[in-house]
């Protein structure tokens, strides 16, 4: 079986960001950057699934400009057998990236797909659930456990949820998408950091793949969030008490 | 008084709207409602609240979805429940019983096919994550996701970068707009209405591609976390989940909900459903205490826009004395015992 995994290119999460003068968005030229986090830990999950003997082989996924070859080579380098990036400039949307997906998949034929629940820079987490949702599949979102059993098809799912976790049984092909407790990702040696560069990397444009990238939404503005009035230290539990009672009222 | 009506025939179709710009004056919005013995969740009001924004004269009608005389009630109550809401759908089948994102998905397809709103709406919840955008695809639109300000039918205003910018962003697609709202900037009010159920169209499509195994949770008597007035959050400093059990006690003195950091519960100190954050609960609360929590940005998104901020905390360098209101430099384990002495009693 063959798990595809997308990969992101963002903003590191350490970074403290700046919002463009213009407006227009938010800076990113001289800035870190790094794969998304959530899609670390995606990649790491079809990893151990491989090394596990239950999937034959990983691809890496990754759409975006030039730039995001790096992220596809961190990736390789972590241990994806072959990348894939699809080469695109101007903002992609998720809508745009499930059908540029579901295209790759008509080609690769994957029994299992997973994704970040979301790219720290947008926070939409909406991608897993619309790839799953084009192609007919069944979804296990914010997974925190992934048992994968290759007899039976299937894949047992525990989600975190509002309420707790809840655990879903899943038929192959599925969709999956990673929250923070599921696993720690490994960090990339030097030696598979070489090795990478002569992993395989296919490229494709969105035209070849079919797929129109126009969007039915329009980003108007880049602000900066209201600022909080700034606070005061207190130096005693009393003085804490007495402003939360007599200043803030809130006791 | 309450009309039920139970449609077995097909209902006339609403006129379709090929583009929102040739919509004035004509919205109408499809709110995915959640509920729970027998009455509608709190949430789902905040997304009929939300609805009111979209501009005047939405017409909203609530989908339920579930079994039994539950659902039945539920949707009752749902109709006397806000003055916006018209209307009441129901979808009673077994598919529902457990929320599944699939048969969901498709039902919210096949009711925008056969009544054409504008609009749906729903909540950023975990449920509403996970079905809205799954839904949206099924209709071919980009949904907007995680909505803190609605500014007329299609511009809204959404946080990124874990709340550090705020994004204003224009639909220009076809009908219907869809999109969920944080429930914290929607507060929802009660008031009565009149009453009209419908039955939805079931999709009898095997959708038996997932099935629903069980939920573990802890039972609790601590208000709920996304809609609490007062919410008492520990860190990683706490030590152990023995100590945690301070932070519960200084909360329930308060009346207060429980919330931690990513790495207590990483930790193993509380369950995930208590994490604040990022990718956890968003929370707004009257006043939040954030007991030896250092302030990370992606904590921070969760509790920014709470009232007031008070931090508890050793270390004087702590990123977490930048958002509070009023800091106290000092050990938790000598600061929440004398709280919880010092304290009016609630």
């Amino acid at each position: 079986m063959k798990i595809m995994v997308a990969v992101k290119r963002v903003i590191d999460y350490a970074v403290k960001i700046r919002v463009k003068a213009d407006k227009s968005g938010v800076e990113t030229q001289n800035v870190k950057m790094s794969m998304n986090p959530f899609c670390e830990i995606a990649l790491e999950e079809a990893l151990r699934i491989k090394e596990a003997g239950l999937a034959s082989e990983v691809v890496a996924v990754t759409m975006g400009p030039k730039q995001s070859i790096d992220t596809l080579r961190t990736g390789l380098a972590m241990g994806a057998d072959r990348g894939i990036h699809v080469e695109a400039t101007g903002d992609l949307f998720p809508l745009a990236v499930a059908k540029l997906f579901k295209a790759l998949v008509e080609i690769e034929k994957p029994g299992l797909i997973i994704l970040g629940k979301q790219a720290i820079d947008n926070d939409c987490n909406q991608t897993g659930q619309m790839v799953a949702g084009l192609l007919g599949w069944p979804q296990g979102t914010f997974a925190s456990k992934v048992v994968l059993d290759k007899e039976k098809q299937e894949v047992m799912v525990d989600r975190e949820v509002d309420g707790g976790l809840e655990t879903l049984c899943l038929n192959l092909p599925a969709v999956i998408t990673t929250d923070l407790r599921l696993n720690q990702p490994r960090y990339a040696t030097l030696p598979n950091i070489m090795k990478a560069k002569s992993k395989p990397v296919k490229k494709y444009t969105p035209e070849e793949l079919n797929v129109a990238t126009n969007s039915d939404l329009e980003v108007v503005e880049v602000t900066e969030p209201p600022k909080r009035k700034a606070g005061v230290l207190v130096s005693s539990v009393d003085e804490l008490i007495d402003k939360l009672k007599n200043e803030a009222h809130v006791i | 008084m309450a009309i039920v009506r139970a449609l077995r025939v097909p209902l006339r179709l609403r006129p379709r709207f090929s583009s929102l710009s040739s919509i004035a004056g004509s919205i109408s919005t499809l709110v995915i409602g959640e509920h729970e013995g027998g009455a509608v969740k709190a949430p789902t009001l905040s997304a009929v609240e939300a609805a009111k924004y979209l501009g005047e004269g939405n017409s909203v009608s609530v989908l339920l979805a579930g079994t039994g005389s539950s659902l039945q009630d539920a949707a009752e109550h749902a109709a006397s429940c806000h003055p916006s809401i018209s209307q009441v759908i129901v979808a009673d089948s077994d598919h529902f019983v457990h929320h599944l994102a699939e048969p969901w998905a498709r039902l919210v397809q096949l009711v925008q096919q056969r009544e054409g709103y504008s609009h749906i709406v729903t909540v950023s919840n975990s449920f509403g994550k996970n079905v809205l955008p799954r839904a949206a695809a099924l209709l071919d639109v980009s949904p907007i996701t995680d909505v803190v300000s609605i500014s007329g039918p299609n511009q809204f205003v959404r946080p990124i970068y874990a709340g550090n910018a705020l994004s204003t962003v224009r639909y220009t697609g076809n009908s219907p707009c869809l999109l969920s709202v944080r429930s914290t900037s929607f507060p929802e009010p009660t008031v009565a209405a009149d009453f009209r159920a419908e039955k939805a169209p079931i999709s009898q499509d095997s959708i038996r591609k997932s099935r629903y195994v069980k939920l573990t949770s802890q039972e609790t008597e601590r208000p709920d976390l996304g809609n609490a007035k007062v919410v008492v959050t520990g860190g990683r400093a706490l030590k152990s989940a023995e100590n945690f059990k301070m932070i519960e006690k200084l909360a329930e003195k308060l009346g207060a909900a429980v919330g931690a950091t990513r790495a207590a519960v990483d930790a193993g100190f509380v369950p995930n459903d208590l994490q604040v954050g990022q990718t956890g609960k968003i929370v707004a609360p009257e006043l939040y205490l954030a007991f030896g929590v250092s302030g990370a940005i992606q904590h921070v998104a969760g509790m920014r826009d709470s009232k007031v901020i008070v931090a508890v905390n050793k270390d004087s360098d702590a990123p977490i004395f930048k958002v509070a209101d009023y800091g106290l430099v000092g050990d938790l384990f000598e600061v929440i015992p004398e709280l919880l002495e010092k304290l009016p009693e609630k």
